[in-house]
């Protein structure tokens, strides 16, 4: 295959993947747009106002950009993740094995589907916000940058989690006992500075606090972290990941028998 | 003639230690239609799925179109269509989606896509049911489906595996009508099956695999005619030196006290009995040939998964 007709594979599966979470949008971009109006009713308007601002924010403006991470990370993981073990599950994965379409273009293609789908989902945060407050960006360059790094790390791990996943319980497990917990502990709705100093050296940890924190300077222009461990630690996973999903395409670990 | 298939003492062990493969070779002319014949279990699948790469062989090599699917996987992969033997689409996207889909996966763009997934769902009869999910089309839609999507990208070689299992026999003529059609326009094909007829009716070349071992590869006018002869052992009373000339039948010697002949099921054993007698040779006892063909066309048309229409009587 040359350069043009991979483009054109890869090009295929994007579009694949965006006509498949758009098909039923109802499940995959209506329910983050719900919770989301929910967290601003809540926390905007309700109780938001009792719990005074942080740095210099009122409370629903800090924790926004939390808010559309954690969309993005969801969906970028559940979009590759369910893609994928369904694809597995119908064997129509079988459609890009027989093909002459290399294993990086067809990881590269699930990739792009998981960010297009966490992009869709930020940007309708994003608009939902515009009705409860004024956002405006502190740095374009920034915001933008850390949500395609996130957006593809997150769509790497539901790779992965694909790969190995045997049953319809399998694709669940990772998002619910971890990416939540480590999304919610990640600082979305606190400043680390807020916790004890031991608290504070365990949040460091969290991979998710400095892709939190990257994208809150993008917007707001504050950060716990420094945005260079940030860029960092987001492009350090995304390398290791991409090499492990290759080589597991590679040996066709749960597709190849 | 360039050979569209070669496949070189394949093996395969699956992981759960069964051995399905035990070093297969059989070569597949271009042009040629050619049927894979054996019983439920007997290795058609996996040899099938090496090829397409869609299974990890344990040993041996593959050619298609002389490139090794190992080495220039990709100019391989792009000569080969596949029509496997279970549905393998998503149930919920559109009928036109997954034809487009599959060019784009051989690097089609999408214009030309369409335009090719129009021409194959046009000749399968799919085109009026382009937009429905394919969950909604009917067993034998389905199995013309994958033979759409499998022809979208103007494949040489064309591998259906048991493309007829379980579709009703109008839809198994047409299919079969389509088949020999594209064959002679010059699509390679090569399919396997567990009917007999299916085999005979459409295939000039068969090879016959059982528990993973390749047991025949011949024509089949020639696979017919041995299947049309027995074959029996006769014991002589008195030794003999050497065999007459019998030119009417079909007489082998073994040693100095046993021939074998072959003869047509429909022809009587007498005249032999009478030629010989004529030489002087007196037959003291005789055996049927056990014959390892024959007993697994035995077992292939007992195994009943057989079509509506019964496999004729001629080769039971
Ligand atoms: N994934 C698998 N794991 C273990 N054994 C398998 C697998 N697939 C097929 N087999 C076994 O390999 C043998 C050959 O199977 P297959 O190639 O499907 O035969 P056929 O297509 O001729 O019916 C059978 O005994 C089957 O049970
Ligand atoms: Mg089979």
């Amino acid at each position: 295959m040359n350069l043009q007709q991979k483009y054109v594979a890869f090009k295929t599966i994007l579009i694949k993947e965006w006509l498949r979470f758009m098909r039923i949008w109802i499940q995959t971009v209506l329910p983050p747009a719900i919770t989301m109006v929910l967290y601003f009713i809540i926390f905007g308007n309700l109780i938001g106002s009792q719990i005074g601002g942080i740095k210099g924010f009122t409370y629903i403006e800090y924790i926004i950009p939390g808010l559309i991470m954690l969309g993005i990370i969801a969906n970028s993981y559940a979009n590759v993740v369910s893609s994928f073990f369904g694809a597995k599950f119908q064997r129509h994965i079988e459609e890009m094995l027989v093909s002459p379409t290399p294993n990086y273009v067809i990881l590269l293609g699930f990739i792009a589907g998981g960010v297009v789908r966490g992009l869709t989902v930020g940007v309708v945060i994003f608009l939902v916000s515009l009705f409860f407050t004024h956002l405006q960006i502190h740095s374009l360059f920034v915001t933008v940058s850390v949500v395609l790094l996130t957006s593809v790390l997150f769509s790497l791990g539901g790779f992965i989690n694909g790969v190995f996943a045997k049953s319809f319980d399998d694709i669940s497990i990772v998002p619910t006992f971890v990416l939540t917990p480590l999304t919610y502990l990640g600082g979305i709705f606190y400043s680390i500075d807020m916790l004890s100093p031991f608290w504070q050296k365990v949040s460091l940890i969290n991979p998710i606090l400095y892709m939190i924190n990257a994208f809150r300077f993008g917007i707001l222009g504050i950060s716990d972290i420094s945005l260079l461990a940030s860029f960092a630690i987001i492009i350090a996973f995304i390398a290791g990941l991409f090499i492990v999903g290759l080589y597991l395409l590679d040996k066709g670990v749960g597709i190849r028998t | 003639m360039p050979t569209a298939l070669s496949i070189r003492n394949l093996t395969k062990t699956y992981k759960n230690g069964l051995t399905a493969l035990k070093g297969i070779s059989l070569d597949v002319r271009e042009g040629d239609f050619f049927a894979l014949l054996g019983p439920n279990g007997a290795g058609k699948s996996t040899t099938i799925g090496i090829a397409s790469s869609l299974i990890n062989k344990s040993g041996g090599k593959v050619f298609i179109f002389g490139k090794d699917i190992d080495v220039e996987f990709a100019e391989a992969r792009s000569y080969l269509g596949l029509v496997p033997q279970e549905f393998n689409f998503n149930v919920f996207e559109p009928v036109v989606e997954i034809v487009v889909n599959q060019a784009g996966y051989y690097g089609i763009d999408r214009k030309r896509a369409f335009a090719a997934a129009e021409d194959c769902l046009r000749r399968l009869g799919l085109w009026e049911k382009r937009h429905s999910a394919a969950r909604e089309l009917s067993g034998g839609m389905k199995r013309r489906l994958m033979i759409a999507r499998a022809l979208v990208h103007g494949p040489k070689l064309l591998i259906l595996d048991e493309p007829t299992a379980g579709v009703d026999i109008e839809t198994r003529r047409a299919m079969w009508d389509f088949l020999r059609k594209i064959n002679a326009e010059g699509t390679t094909i090569i399919l396997t099956t567990h009917y007999l007829e299916e085999a005979e009716s459409l295939c000039r070349s068969i090879a016959i695999i059982d528990r993973g071992v390749l047991i025949e590869n011949t024509s089949m006018r020639r696979l017919l005619d041995t299947l049309h002869l027995e074959t029996f052992v006769l014991y002589l009373k008195d030794p003999i030196r050497f065999l007459p000339e019998l030119p009417e039948h079909d007489i082998q010697q073994v040693d100095d006290a046993t021939l074998e002949v072959s003869i047509s099921k429909e022809k009587s054993l007498n005249k032999v009995f009478t030629d010989l007698s004529c030489h002087g040779i007196e037959v003291l006892s005789m055996k049927n040939k056990a014959n390892r063909l024959e007993e697994l066309f035995v077992r292939l048309v007992n195994e009943k998964a057989a079509p509506a229409s019964p496999a004729r009587a001629s080769i039971a």
